[in-house]
């Protein structure tokens, strides 16, 4: 069983976002190994993450809100590259991150580095897949096809007609990442109250788990989307919380600690 | 897996590179277009407010002075700077304004660099009943007040963009993000030929008007057809559109001029073609073309004196017509800009526009090297009433 089916045997599971290089490397490097593994409380592990989408930058985040513009603009500014964050990857999986890693970033900057090498190094760093928000259905099989059996994970939005929703769904790999709001990441006030039928339109077509994302911020709306979905992707709340904060990886654990209860998690 | 009714790329070039949630306002906007230009109601309805609103056909001016002051080739503009607004971008936003009102949708975003798009929609949005906001970085506010001023009277919003290097890169970022937050009510009016599947097909459809009318007026006033036409290209609509009515005249040269900046050793222009060291195939804005990056693939900073040039990418079908050889690019820098901008109001009493001032200063190298009874044509794309802060600033006391 692969790392990401595994990660479902205990859903909902609870996906943060957080970009590498931000707010430097090895303070980002830090962060997600406290995401993955808040504390080691009397000698047994506690859980937090269960998955987590690791950012690549890119100077043109079209599918982002402000609070992660600003996180990858700064994590540029002081140099990460696509290298470097591979190597920080690597670097995760040799402190002991054992849960999926799956790398979130833009088209261009992977086309800089060449396909096959990125996907390469990408094995060699022990990645688990990829989301790419700007590469729909229509352009994927340039990546796929380079990408043999890591999935690049598909992104089903509220705006898909049914016949989108089939046809996508049919080639989901690993899990549908389903963008729960028309816009762009960063959280809102409320959930919507269309997100049932949502998800009931999603899993009319497939069987893969169900993750939603777009719009969560808080431990409250994670558990009423976890009471509806497979897993709950939290970007912005996480980059602002930990960012804004003077001890980043004491917020990461803390931040990880409440989504996981909140979402019923206890070890 | 692609079932777009039009051909989606050029070649190896342009694609849907965006995010799902826009995937299906692409494909209702090509199926619109599609089924308006097959309607004759729809065509008319184009063709009557381009007579009667913008004022087409424009003019064909033979610049006698120019071209004797030159001691070349014969030299003829395309005056799109007469269109109403001043430029050439008021052709496409009326296009896509009447193909909004036919999607039923109410409110358009649009970014704009110079302005000139950004006024030509607001334009369109008032003639037609339509909301309208403008994204523009806070750079080009300074620098094109004028037309932001001009915009807000024509009752559009114009929000500054504050993020990256606030030009217009950073102004389509912006415009794509209010698109995807609102894309049930609202359309996105891109004023270049960039972007995905299908803006840069209609973009060069609606601007093709100059390339027709052009290669009618040349043939009528000058009795055959140019051996050479010349445009600038920032994102390249306004060359597209007059390369439109020539590329299948295998004979006529078509030359873009790019924004060559403080000179491309510099690195500070905005020179797809002309930085190979630079500029590579790459993915922005929903598009595969020719983008100025650095070796991780971010996105470049340029530089133009002109606003309108000032993108680090070139529309993906003028990537197409260079790979074929069918097109040619070259660069002309900002002094060259502003030298060809003066001879040209000294010359022919026609104040440019800075973008287009691009166009005329390769027509001042390439004229003199050809003979008097050659003829080059030049897209005039816009008025430099606009500019007049910026080329006070930089000419200084020359003035």
């Amino acid at each position: 069983m692969n790392r990401i089916e595994n990660a479902f045997k205990n859903k909902p599971i609870f996906m943060p976002y957080f970009p590498l290089g931000y707010p430097d490397l090895e303070t980002s490097v830090d962060v997600i190994e406290a995401l993955a593994t808040p504390a080691l409380a009397g000698g047994a592990r506690e859980n937090g993450a269960d998955l987590i989408e690791v950012g690549l930058s890119f100077s043109d985040p079209l599918a982002d809100g402000p609070v992660i513009q600003q996180a990858t603009q700064i994590a540029l500014e002081k140099g990460i590259t696509v290298k470097k964050s591979l190597e920080a990857v690597k670097e995760l999986r040799t402190r002991g991150v054992t849960i999926p890693l799956i790398l979130m970033g833009y088209y261009n900057p992977m086309l800089a580095y060449g396909l096959e090498k990125f996907i390469r190094d990408a094995r060699e760093a022990d990645a688990d897949g990829f989301i790419i928000p700007d590469l729909p259905m229509e352009e994927a099989e340039e990546f796929t096809s380079v990408a043999g059996d890591l999935p690049l994970i598909q992104m089903l939005a509220p705006t898909s007609p049914d016949e989108r929703m089939e046809a996508i769904a049919r080639n989901a790999k690993g899990f549908i990442y389903l963008v729960s709001v028309t816009g762009v990441t960063g959280e809102r006030r409320e959930i919507s109250n269309d997100l049932g039928a949502l998800i009931a339109r999603v899993r009319a077509h497939t069987s893969a788990p169900v993750c939603v994302g777009f719009g969560i911020g808080t431990p409250e709306q994670a558990k009423q989307v976890g009471q509806l979905a497979d897993g709950v992707i939290v970007g912005s709340a996480c980059v602002k919380t930990i960012g804004g904060s003077e001890k980043p990886v004491e917020a990461a654990k803390e931040f990880a600690r409440s989504f996981a209860a909140a979402l019923g998690k206890s070890y | 897996m692609t079932t777009t009714l039009l051909p989606h790329k050029f070649g190896p070039y342009g694609g849907q590179f965006v995010p799902e949630t826009l995937m299906p306002a692409l494909i209702e906007l090509e199926r619109e277009f599609v089924s308006a230009r097959n309607d004759p109601a729809f065509n008319a309805e184009f063709d009557k407010l381009m007579a009667s609103f913008v004022g087409r056909p424009t003019p064909l001016t033979y610049a006698k002075r120019l071209s004797e002051k030159l001691g070349g080739s014969q030299i003829y503009l395309k005056r799109e700077d007469l269109a109403h607004t001043g430029a050439h971008k008021i052709n496409n936003a009326l296009g896509q304004a009447l193909l909004v009102k036919r999607m039923g949708k109410k409110r358009i975003v649009a970014e704009t660099g110079a302005g000139q798009h950004g006024v030509a929609s607001a334009t369109a949005a008032a003639l037609l009943g339509l909301e309208c906001v403008v994204y523009m970085g806070s750079v080009d506010i300074a620098r094109q007040e004028p037309n932001v001023f001009r915009m807000r009277l024509l009752g559009a919003e114009v929000r500054p963009v504050e993020s990256g290097t606030k030009t217009l890169k950073d102004a389509i970022n912006e415009a794509i993000r209010d698109w995807v937050t609102n894309v049930r009510d609202t359309h996105y009016l891109l004023g270049s030929a960039l972007g995905p599947h299908p803006y840069p097909t209609i973009v060069r459809e609606f601007q093709s008007v100059i390339g027709r009318e052009a290669r009618e007026q040349m043939l009528m006033d000058a009795g055959r057809l140019p051996d050479t036409v010349i445009a600038c290209v920032g994102g390249g609509s306004n060359a597209i559109g007059v390369f439109s009515g020539f590329v299948n005249d295998e004979h006529v040269e078509l030359i873009g001029v790019e924004a060559g900046g403080s000179g491309i050793p510099s690195g500070k222009h905005a020179a797809r073609f002309g930085d190979p060291e630079k500029a590579r195939v790459g993915v922005i804005h929903g598009t595969r073309t020719y983008v100025l990056q650095d070796e991780d693939g971010q996105i470049a900073e340029t530089h133009s004196v002109s606003a309108g040039l000032d993108y680090a990418a070139i529309g993906p079908e003028h990537a197409m017509l260079r790979d074929n050889e069918r097109a040619f690019y070259t660069s002309a820098t900002d002094v060259e800009a502003l030298n060809a901008f003066q001879m040209l109001c000294h010359t022919e009493g026609i104040i440019p526009a800075l973008e287009s001032s691009h166009a005329v200063a390769e027509v001042i190298k390439k004229a003199p090297t050809m003979r008097k009874d050659q003829v080059i044509l030049v897209n005039l794309s816009g008025r430099g009433d606009k500019d007049l802060n910026t080329v006070i600033k930089e000419l200084g006391t020359n003035m």
